[in-house]
């Protein structure tokens, strides 16, 4: 496997209560403390919406799929709610086969996961 | 006009294709409790979230991580203690297969849990397992191996709820405690198998979420404790029917 590094980075959005952060490269186990500072930046933010943008994403190993787990336990503490955008087929197959779907929302693009 | 395909995902090949329902591809079992259920991992599961890790430096063994990884895939059920048995699938461990299980839940008990895994996801370096509904968890776990240094280092890692109030129970007056010294257990047989003498086994814990999540209190309509203690109590009476009259 050619490794590309994790990206992960934190934005605001149109809607002040929402935040996006985007999930690029290689996401394993490895991942957790970007991922987490990342969600931190939102929450520090005042975000209740938080979007995973996984248009570059190019590499997950279930150490990958168990972060997004740890992250939705603290989102569904703080009241907050978890949504996905950018997930090819390839990744949506993965969420639905770990059964995530039923509890991270996943929509077709930045816009319709703030209307969501 | 070149038109480039995009690159796809390097990690394909590793992981399983989603099943409505499970259908089970172990040989050799003597109960399938799985085929016809779905997978149900931590985010389905009833009591609280712990990850738990399990690490055994491979001292003086020279594998590779991606050796140590081809031999417990070949001989994963060896390395169980005597208290569980896995039925393997013909195709062994790889994405997608269905591999079934029982289990003794105390020593001696003449109760034996039967259930299975799905393998989710197999690369030279890990292999995952996700549980199906009425599995004591609702959880994944991941065998792999890393270089800490100059050795291997095996490593079981779960992320898991127990499924149903019952089990939770169980949990909390020793089942957990019991589940810990089984991965043990493997562990060291593990590396006792590639040559260490004397294995030490390092084990992690983390309560992730301390919440219930009393919407699956549901999952007791599958609870494989229940349904193998009724088999398991029902089974004179089933072998007296089969006799029929004298």
């Amino acid at each position: 496997m050619n490794e590309t590094a994790t990206q992960i980075e934190a934005r605001s959005t149109s809607d002040p209560a929402a935040g996006v952060i985007r999930v690029a490269g290689d996401v394993t186990s490895g991942s957790e403390p970007a991922l987490m500072a990342a969600y931190g930046q939102l929450v520090g933010g005042g975000a209740r919406v938080i979007i995973l943008d996984f248009g570059d994403l190019a590499y997950m190993n279930s150490g990958g799929i168990g972060l997004l787990v740890t992250l939705l336990v603290r989102v569904q503490r703080q009241g907050q709610r978890l949504r996905a955008v950018g997930l090819n087929d390839h990744y949506r197959q993965i969420f639905t086969l770990t059964r995530l779907d039923e509890a991270i929302g996943i929509f077709d693009s930045e816009a319709a996961a703030l209307a969501g | 006009m070149t038109v480039t395909e995009p690159r796809p995902p390097s990690d394909r090949d590793a992981w399983a294709r989603p099943v409505t329902r499970l259908q089970a591809t172990a040989v050799d079992a003597p109960r399938d409790t799985v085929t016809g259920k779905r997978v149900a991992g931590p985010a389905q599961g009833f009591g609280q979230m712990w990850q738990k890790t399990f690490k055994v430096p491979l001292t003086g063994a020279t594998l590779s991580p991606e050796e140590l990884i081809a031999v417990w895939k070949a001989r994963f059920p060896t390395f169980w203690p005597s208290s569980g048995r896995f039925y393997a699938p013909l195709a062994g461990i790889a994405p997608g297969e269905v591999a079934l299980l029982d289990i003794a839940p105390l020593p001696g008990a003449p109760v034996r849990l039967s259930t299975g895994i799905m393998v989710i996801y197999a690369d030279d370096e890990s292999f995952t397992f996700m549980t199906p509904e009425g599995h004591t968890l609702s959880a994944w776990i991941t065998f792999s191996a890393y270089r800490d240094g100059s050795q291997t280092v095996a490593q079981a890692q779960a992320l898991e709820r127990t499924s149903d109030p019952l089990d939770e129970l169980a949990y909390l007056l020793g089942g957990s405690r019991m589940n810990d010294r089984f991965w043990q257990a493997t562990l060291a047989n593990l590396a006792r198998s590639v040559g260490v003498a004397e294995p030490q086994v390092e084990t992690h814990k983390t309560c992730v979420d301390s919440h219930r999540q009393w919407r699956y209190v549901r999952n007791l309509g599958h609870s494989a404790t229940i349904d193998s203690a009724i088999a398991t109590l029902t089974a004179p009476i089933r072998r007296l029917t089969r006799r029929g009259p004298r």
